[in-house]
């Protein structure tokens, strides 16, 4: 039974919350936003979207597997990222020659995907929900494990997010700086197959751009300064999630659908106007800095 | 004026903090170039000057540490090159920045001087002001708040090289920062240096393809081409003498009346890479 919508918020959110998948949906979602922001400003600084892209698919073979073998999808998820993020940045040294080897793995695990998905004889909805998300069917364990995971990867990010920041922006000085490009390169996928591990519970391994990429990329249109860009790319993500959810609430549309809508709309605002605001915004402190010059 | 300094380089006793003796540089299955001996003294301006794939970078990398000579030594301040010496200034051979990196030059910089750095900081104030600092160094103070991809070719090479001087180095390595410069930006980029070696009293190594900008400004060329390296003065190694021996091939140096050279009988002095 769905309850209809009122105008005040705060009676709409408890009515929300009553529910325990709708709890375990806004932590779970919330931890996702929080973690697909962070680590999506590095996706895009470093231009490895085909690389999330990727271990998201290479995590579609470990969900089919761990649906397969009855347990939950994360773990499989976990398990096959991991693997895959570590085994593509062995293949090939250096980030911008690693199309060729993403593209191989990703194709296999794909045809991997779909044969344990043949092999599973259970549900079809299992595999619908591994592609497209399904964050208001999530258990508690599953917050568990999100929130551990969220964790981890919050920790090491502050931990390498000065030489990650420095190698993605500018390898070659970073390198002769004594950074290990390597070692990073490797760090960073383990962050991204995590991250992208809990994310496919929310938007799904097809759609999960909309959380790790598309809100960093409009952080990064929008801030000039790394730091901004990171907490700017969270609250994106996180206003998404949490509309997202709070809309599907009351309508009977899938959560992912209205969290890709509403980062694709604030994409096209930013690309479209943000062009034609900011030449105004560049006279106005040439303006302003002239003014400070004469007084 | 230069034969002035010239004169007071080599009056200072100081030793030599750069230092290569009979080095062989390449890879186990191909030498690139051997017999190399430099001094190089503080202060100095020394031009890396040879045709495409001699070996250029070849030389940088060893001094950074990235690779090691087959055989032969390499000295910076007595110590075989090691990677991460903060004593040397790098500006990488880079002709674009990509166009979707919104990222501020100061940022660049700052992280020049904190990037190697684990961990979290909350105020990066201080960081900040020296990078600051050293874009004012280049005359770049201006730049700060802009976007690395909202510069031009000659800005952009004012922000590497402060990135380069954030740390305060006593060498500089420049890997073709006149490339994609006019000559004019080209002229003003190299009194930058100069003005930069002379006031830090660093020694700056320069990768280019022309010298005649460099000229006017040099202590020391090294030569790089047919798998050996010729080093000294200008004067000494832009001679016919010189170049013909180095190519094994007659080789002619012509000089204007401004002072420019040209150098005759070699193809490929002035590709583009």
């Amino acid at each position: 039974m769905r309850m209809g919508f009122s105008a005040n918020l705060l009676v709409d959110l408890q009515q929300m919350l009553q529910y325990q998948f709708m709890q375990h949906a806004f932590e779970a979602g919330t931890l996702v936003a929080i973690v697909a922001g962070i680590v999506g400003y590095f996706v895009v600084l470093r231009r490895s979207s085909f690389a999330a892209h990727a271990l998201s698919h290479i995590g579609f073979a470990g969900a089919a597997g761990a649906v397969l073998l009855g347990v939950s999808p994360v773990i499989g998820l976990l398990a096959f990222t991991t693997v895959g993020g570590t085994g593509m940045t062995v293949l090939g040294p250096r980030a911008s020659h690693r199309d060729v080897q993403i593209g191989t793995v990703l194709a296999f695990m794909l045809g991997l995907g779909v044969l344990f998905i043949s092999l599973y004889t259970g549900y079809a909805t299992e595999a619908y929900s591994i592609l497209f998300g399904e964050i208001l069917g999530i258990s508690a364990t599953d917050v568990l494990v999100t929130a551990i995971a969220a964790l981890v990867i919050m920790c090491v990010v502050a931990f390498v997010y000065r030489p990650l920041l420095f190698a993605s922006l500018d390898e070659d000085v970073a390198e002769a700086k004594g950074l290990h490009m390597h070692m990073l390169g490797v760090v960073f996928m383990l962050l991204v197959a995590l991250a992208t591990s809990i994310a496919v519970q929310v938007v799904g391994v097809l759609l999960i751009f909309s959380l790790m990429v598309t809100p960093a990329a409009i952080a990064q249109q929008l801030a000039k300064r790394p730091w901004h860009a990171v907490v700017l790319s969270v609250i994106i993500a996180l206003f998404a999630t949490w509309i997202g959810l709070s809309v599907a609430f009351y309508e009977p549309y899938p959560v992912s659908f209205f969290i890709t809508t509403i980062v694709f709309v604030l994409y096209l605002l930013v690309r479209f106007l943000q062009p034609r605001i900011n030449p105004i915004r560049a006279r106005k402190t040439a303006l302003q800095s002239a003014q400070a010059a004469l007084s | 004026m230069k034969t002035a300094r010239q004169v007071e380089v080599a009056a200072t006793v100081e030793p030599a903090i750069v230092t290569g003796k009979d080095v062989v540089a390449g890879y186990p299955d191909k030498v690139v170039w051997r017999g190399a001996t430099f001094n190089l003294n503080r202060g100095e301006l020394v031009a890396v000057i040879g045709p495409n794939g001699a070996g250029k970078t070849t030389l940088f990398r060893l001094l950074l540490g990235l690779q090691q000579p087959i055989s032969g030594t390499i000295k910076i301040f007595d110590e075989t090159p090691k990677r991460g010496n903060p004593r040397i200034g790098y500006v990488p051979q880079r002709h674009v920045i990509d166009s979707e990196t919104n990222i501020e030059c100061l940022e660049l910089v700052h992280l020049a001087s904190c990037g190697h750095q684990w961990g979290f900081h909350l105020s990066a104030k201080a960081g900040r002001q020296a990078a600051l600092k050293a874009l004012h160094a280049v005359g770049a103070a201006d730049l700060a708040p802009k976007s690395l991809n909202a510069l031009s070719g000659g800005e952009l090479q004012r922000v590497f090289l402060a990135e380069a001087l954030v740390s305060d180095p006593d060498i500089l390595l420049l890997d073709e920062p006149l490339s994609n410069l006019d000559i004019r930006r080209a002229q003003e980029l190299v009194q930058l240096v100069d003005r930069v070696v002379r006031s830090r009293n660093v020694t700056a190594l320069l990768v280019a393809h022309d010298i005649n900008p460099l000229l006017p400004y040099l202590n020391k060329v090294v030569y790089i081409a047919n798998g050996k390296v010729a080093t000294g003065t200008p004067r000494e190694v832009l001679t016919s003498e010189r170049l013909s021996e180095l190519y094994d091939t007659h080789v002619e140096v012509i000089h204007d009346s401004r002072g420019n050279v040209a150098i005759i009988g070699i193809e490929d002095h002035h590709g583009d890479e």
